[in-house]
């Protein structure tokens, strides 16, 4: 699990703006500077990294990942599902 | 010499019509043109919903031989033309008129369906071979090409692609070409047919697509619907329809173009006044001059809120006046054919004095709160009429046209 955990923050501080590689469970996806277009890249790697399906669009105005810690929460849950 | 410009004869094949008066009825009733897929398979697809052009049938239009020869966006874009010629009662028989009449015509991504089919051959079926017409099929250009044969149009003929407004775009030069004289006639508008598996995965990956129905400015919106079709207009010199005696279905009078420079998903509402401005200050007229705006309105969350301020931007408090709608809550968004089907749209409305609904409106965004004209067509005197392209990759084209007088 705690595997998990690191790939997946990983992959979220490679989509930081440049100059960037702090990252704190209760930080925002929006205020680290994660644009939409890097969130979408952003799923698709997790879907790609982890043989998973994300729900996600982006015309919701309350999406169910907001910070880093429930993309955290999102994926292990995905994961743990499928195994 | 600078030359009035007017629209003497419309085509359309659409998922609420395949004829222009039969897709404008079909607008003023709010019908929905949105379904479950059949041109792909959906139980294979996340994104199950989309408009398509029911039951064509290239059949009625075309020779059985001729058929393999032309993919879906050119049958579409071929039988638009001919029904616009026929409005028209044109003829270009006339050599001298042939060669004095453009084919302008826009479309985002030319012979998809044929792309896909060939790469389903050679990289799933390991196929050694494809169709020999493959190449002259897919091409983007393919479309204009077999109307300017089918049709018999020798003048200035050549594709223009720039995404969702390519239709928009291609009527804006068209319309440019007929005012300075460089040609008498012009048969403009928009094509598309990308109703693939491989597009509507790659729609899905942007993850702004609407599990069920287009709902533009309302609350709860979930994004756009993916369409098809075509829509062709004629345009001739105002001298050259008169002398024909043709009947003057309404002018175009304005076109502006601007590039948001800027992001490539992400609408831009500078951008957007930019065009907006530009189109109406070609047109000569003021704000307020303006009746109808039928809107971009995608659906998607950024859109319809960029939208909304751009024309508060460009229009100021006339904004809260004018009767503003998107037809792709009922066509769905048929990209580069898009503003072909608006141009129509646009046309009619002031000919006919109604304002086509935004229909599957359920109730204001606090972020768009202008008059969408919710659910039910209006009775409007209309006498401009501005149809709005903001296109993927920040192109913008804004169309102004007016009543005849």
């Amino acid at each position: 699990m705690a595997d998990t955990t690191t790939d997946v923050l990983d992959l979220i501080r490679k989509k930081l703006p440049p100059g960037k590689t702090e990252l704190k469970m209760e930080d925002r996806l929006e205020d680290l500077g994660i644009d939409s277009l890097s969130t979408v890249e952003l799923i698709f790697e997790l879907e790609e990294k982890f043989n998973i399906q994300i729900p996600y669009n982006a015309n919701d105005t309350e999406p169910e990942f907001q910070t880093v810690a429930e993309v955290v929460d999102a994926i292990k849950k995905l994961v743990d599902k499928k195994s | 010499m600078v030359h009035r410009v007017v629209v003497t004869g419309m085509g359309v094949v659409s998922p609420v019509g395949q004829t222009a008066e039969s897709y404008w009825s079909s607008l003023t009733q709010g019908t929905c043109g949105i379904a479950t897929a059949t041109l792909a398979d959906p139980e294979k697809l996340n994104q199950k919903v989309v408009a398509e052009v029911k039951n064509f049938d290239p059949l009625k239009h075309f020779e059985e031989r001729m058929i393999p020869t032309l993919d879906r966006v050119s049958q579409f874009a071929v039988v638009a033309a001919r029904e616009a010629i026929a409005n028209a009662k044109i003829s270009f028989d006339d050599p001298e008129l042939s060669n004095r009449t453009a084919t302008i015509i826009g479309t985002g991504a030319g012979g998809q369906i044929t792309q896909e089919e060939s790469y389903k051959r050679l990289f799933r079926e390991n196929a050694t071979r494809v169709y020999p017409l493959t190449i002259p099929k897919a091409m983007v250009n393919a479309p204009i090409s077999q109307v300017s044969m089918y049709c018999g149009l020798r003048g200035p003929a050549f594709a223009v692609s720039s995404a969702c407004a390519s239709a928009t775009h291609a009527i804006g030069l068209a319309f440019q070409m007929v005012r300075s004289g460089a040609v008498t006639c012009a048969l403009t508008g928009g094509t598309e047919a990308t109703i693939t598996h491989g597009t509507i995965r790659g729609w899905e990956a942007l993850r702004v697509m609407s599990p069920d129905l287009c709902r533009p400015f309302s609350k709860d919106r979930r994004g756009m619907i993916i369409g098809e079709g075509a829509a062709v207009i004629v345009l001739e010199t105002l001298e050259h329809a008169q002398k024909r005696g043709a009947k003057i279905l309404g002018e175009i009078v304005g076109f502006g173009m601007s590039a948001d420079a800027k992001d490539i998903t992400n609408p831009d509402e500078g951008g957007m006044i930019r065009a907006i401005k530009s189109a109406l200050s070609d047109a000569r007229l003021n704000p307020q001059d303006v009746q109808y705006i039928n809107a971009h309105g995608t659906g998607t969350m950024a859109n319809d809120v960029a939208e909304t301020n751009a024309i508060k931007g460009a229009f100021g408090a006339h904004a809260l006046k004018l009767a503003i709608s998107s037809t792709k809550s009922m066509v769905g968004h048929a990209l580069g054919a898009a503003g072909g089907l608006e141009m129509v749209a646009c046309l009619m409305a002031v000919k006919d004095e109604i304002v086509p609904p935004t229909i599957n409106y359920l109730g204001p965004d606090p972020a768009c709160d202008l008059d969408y004209v919710p659910n039910e067509a209006r009775k409007l005197k209309i006498d401009a009429a501005m149809s709005n392209s903001f296109a993927f990759g920040g192109l913008n084209a804004v169309m102004v046209v007016k009543r005849f007088s």
